[in-house]
């Protein structure tokens, strides 16, 4: 209620000034936090039937953990750069700013083109999302993160070229779609922190 | 860390230095994580209390290094959302493990044989 009422009298004296337009980003927030909930029943769904492998494969047979590591540091240096990105937003410099997005977007594309690749592998030798309960929950939990990845992804090409567009200064509108996307982002990498833990790194003892 | 934030940006910003804590610190849990299943050193149970763990302060971290998460009041909103969201988690997560666990001790005495009990994660 507070929040209500403090931001919505503060507002119309702003204006241009630069601030992360507390509702936008508050309102990002809960939607993140639903999102938590949606990964939390995934993540429920996938424990209950991690041991359900009906004769199939196990994460033992299927899991490069190599792999994992380097989807988890591309996902992980993104992240940081990210960052960056988002510092350079702060000090106005658009350079830096489409530099460091650009960076981001081409290891966050790195990451979902290895999640690609494994996917078709797994499919290819017959170990689909049909083969056990175990392999279904792995590929709705995986998969419902890199679909967040790719949303993640196209989200920043957009936002990319509208600011190239502008082209003069970082209006505080796009400061706000910038920390929206800034949240979504490192929000996925704690998702996938929980990702590597509980599927790939467990799934392997 | 608080100190750095306002002597860069004046706000709950991050800063170069957050960030590059924020990086460390996540690759060395990281790190951590993948080297003790990788590299079997520890007893079982004692690799998946730590990972779980180690998971735990790493989402910790990024919480406050890269979602800037604190105390202050301007993220009173946000963190009491937060707080409300890791309860409907762990009833969620904690509830479906418990229950489903019943169901197979209850309902099918023969199948719960030849499967490795259920552990907690």
């Amino acid at each position: 209620m507070d929040i209500t009422h403090e931001t919505l009298a503060a507002h119309p004296e702003h204006g241009e000034h630069h601030g992360p337009g507390p509702n936008t980003v508050f309102g990002f927030w809960l939607y993140l936090m639903t999102d938590c909930i949606l990964f939390a029943t995934l993540f429920a769904a996938f424990a209950v039937s991690r041991r359900q492998y009906a004769e199939g494969p196990t994460g033992h047979d299927i899991f490069d953990l190599k792999y994992v590591a380097v989807e988890t540091f591309l996902l992980l240096v993104s992240s940081c750069t990210y960052g960056l990105a988002m510092l350079s937003a702060y000090r106005n410099r658009i350079n830096g700013l489409v530099l460091w997005l650009g960076v981001t977007f081409l290891m966050g594309l790195g990451f979902i083109g290895m999640e690609v690749n494994e996917f078709s592998h797994l499919v290819a030798e017959g170990n689909g999302p049909d083969r056990s309960a175990f392999l279904s929950a792995f590929f709705t939990l995986v998969g419902t993160h890199g679909l967040h990845v790719t949303c993640g992804l196209i989200w920043m090409v957009v936002l990319t070229a509208q600011i190239l567009i502008k082209r003069k200064g970082i209006p505080s509108s796009y400061m706000n779609r910038l920390m929206c996307l800034s949240l979504f982002w490192h929000f996925l990498d704690i998702v996938w922190i929980c990702v590597f833990t509980f599927v790939y790194l467990m799934g392997v003892q | 860390m608080a100190d750095m934030n306002r002597a860069y940006t004046g706000e709950s910003h991050g800063s170069v230095g957050s960030y590059a804590i924020g990086f460390v610190l996540s690759i060395v849990l990281t790190a951590t994580a993948f080297g003790l299943v990788m590299v079997p050193v520890l007893p079982h149970v004692t690799t998946l209390f730590t990972i779980a763990g180690l998971a735990a302060v790493q989402v910790f971290v990024h919480l406050v290094c890269f979602l800037h998460m604190n105390s202050s009041s301007e993220q009173r909103w946000n963190v009491t959302a937060f707080a409300f969201a890791v309860l409907t988690v762990a009833i969620l997560i904690v509830g479906s493990l418990w229950i489903m666990h019943n169901i197979s001790e209850h309902m099918m005495p023969g199948a719960s044989k030849s499967q490795i009990p259920m552990d907690n994660m």
